[in-house]
């Protein structure tokens, strides 16, 4: 397999040695184990593991809604040391605002002060990104107006309009019914090879990962440790015909197997591990 | 958008029910059941509506008790706000104040009355002082259960946008209370019309409640009537107000307002 275009750039994104656990009545409750890795710009990183092994927590410390009990997550070659708009998230439950129209949604992380973005750019930047998610013709709905896929589309929107270098998305399709599923699959492809953003991608679908991402990180069950991290080289743009390709059903199933055998180790652990 | 009727139509199918009330009540007189003198018809009821209108300046009642109610609601909402907020932002500030505003809310304001004329007086003060009470009360609780659901999860969107601290309390946590602040001031309406009679208690001149305990010690039963027509309509007047007020600005919301 080729190695990514993007590798020789320097890493954007790097988690060294970290480690996290929390103090329950139980015991000491270890969520993240001595995990290291790097994004590099321009990649496409999924994370797959059993629910609940702490996928959601490596998201939450890059987009520094939380700390690291040891070790180190840094940005940019900086500690992270909150949420900020250079790294973008997209949430399992969209978090559309439901008080503002979908032009509005858009709009809200151009108005902020952090921004700088001036009054004369929002109305074509909206534009943009109205058209580009299909959201055109419902620019004045307010949220409550939209499906499923269209809210996800507009938080997506929403994300992008600001620029961020990185963008963080957790489960982002997981709620959606499959074919608006793989026809936002289809979308997000198009859009990054536009913009070219570096993601982080957490799913539990082994095909999204196969099919979206420059690299896959396997992780264990509780806590979580890589188990493995496998390049996926085929070329983007990406069409949805390379699903059917021998080399896909070889990916496949390597990422399948290391998964359903975090699975068992779940399923035998109980769903929670404690240790003294 | 299918079920939206016409406004006149609405209004209509409001009224129909009333029909029906007039109707029994005719009924009723009707039955022989009942001394006619203890219910006066409800053609004598209006009759003595609008001899109240023209001679003894009941349009004035209604004034001075709507704006007893106004006054009381606005200046009671005016601090259940904040203090609604506060309760409902902090779990530490709720811990420590919830025992006390529920051994407050469950005082009826009646049963104050006698304190608030030892420490009011019996002027104007006095009334008000019962009605902000009863507002302040009724508020604060619709307040904090309300801003205690708001979920975090936009506060975190507006963050990852890069929202300063301030810019989330603009832009994210004052659009999100607003509902509740709307429904407060609805719940506290409705309970200020339900003490305002028992605030006129205390040596009022006028106001719809002090004519409905005038009009009970000499018997009076077409002026009671009256009165309480009168409360129920104008009630009705504000709450519609409220009602349109909260569609406009929340015509963003899931449910509608009903």
């Amino acid at each position: 397999m080729v190695c990514p275009v993007s590798a020789s750039k320097p890493p954007l994104a790097r988690f060294e040695h970290v480690s996290l656990s929390f103090e329950t009545p139980n015991g000491v409750l270890k969520v993240l184990d001595d995990v290291s890795y790097e994004i590099s710009e321009g990649e496409f990183v999924s994370i797959i593991g059993p629910s609940g092994c702490g996928k959601t927590t490596m998201m939450n410390m890059l987009a520094g809604f939380q700390k690291p009990t040891a070790g180190s997550v840094t940005f940019d070659g900086a500690p992270i040391l909150g949420p900020g708009p250079e790294r973008g998230v997209i949430f399992q439950d969209y978090g559309v605002f439901p008080w503002l129209t979908v032009k509005d949604n858009i709009a809200f992380g151009l108005k902020l002060k952090a921004n700088h973005v001036s009054i004369k750019e929002h109305n074509d930047i909206c534009a943009h990104y109205l058209a580009l998610m299909g959201l055109s013709d419902f620019a004045n709905s307010y949220p409550k107006h939209l499906s499923g896929g269209m809210r996800q589309r507009l938080a997506i929107a929403r994300a992008y309009a600001v620029k961020p270098k990185f963008l963080l998305m957790d489960e982002p399709f997981g709620a959606l019914d499959a074919q608006t599923r793989l026809n936002m699959q289809n979308l997000l492809l198009q859009v990054l090879g536009a913009e070219g953003k570096t993601v982080m991608l957490i799913t539990h679908s082994v095909d999204e990962a196969i099919y979206l991402s420059s690299r896959i990180i396997v992780v264990t069950a509780r806590p979580a440790r890589i188990k493995r991290i496998i390049d996926v080289a085929f070329p983007y743009p990406r069409q949805e015909a390379i699903q059917e390709l021998a080399e896909f059903g070889e990916i496949r199933k390597i990422v399948r197997e290391l998964v359903m055998s975090e699975y068992q180790a779940q399923q035998a652990q109980g769903s929670v591990r404690f240790s003294e | 958008m299918t079920k939206r009727l016409g406004v006149s139509r609405r209004v209509l199918l409001g009224f129909v029910p009333w029909i029906g009330v007039v109707a029994v009540w005719y009924g009723i007189r009707a039955s022989g059941y009942i001394n006619l003198s203890l219910i006066p018809a409800p053609h004598q009821v209006a009759a003595k509506f609008v001899e109240l209108v023209l001679h003894e300046g009941l349009l004035f009642d209604v004034y001075a008790s709507a704006r007893r109610v106004l006054l009381g609601v606005v200046m009671g909402i005016l601090a259940a706000v904040p203090v609604g907020f506060l309760l409902g932002w902090y779990r530490s500030a709720r811990t420590l104040a919830d025992p006390m505003i529920n051994f407050f809310r469950a005082l009826p304001p009646i049963a104050l009355i006698p304190l608030v004329i030892v420490y009011f007086g019996v002027d104007e003060t006095a009334k008000l002082v019962i009605l902000f009470y009863a507002a302040f009360f009724s508020g604060v609780i619709v307040m904090y259960e309300g801003v205690s659901q708001i979920t975090p999860l936009y506060i975190r969107v507006a963050r990852t946008l890069g929202a300063d601290e301030f810019e989330i309390f603009r832009k994210v946590i004052i659009p999100l209370t607003l509902p509740h602040i709307l429904t407060a001031l609805r719940v506290a309406l409705g309970v200020t019309w339900a003490t305002l009679v028992a605030s006129e208690l205390i040596a009022a001149q006028r106001g719809l409640g002090a004519m409905i305990q005038n009009a009970s010690t000499y018997f009076l039963l077409d002026t009671i009537y009256v009165g309480i027509i009168c409360i129920g309509c104008v009630a009705l007047v504000m709450d519609t107000g409220l009602r349109w007020l909260s569609a406009h600005l929340l015509a963003w919301q899931e449910r509608t307002t009903a």
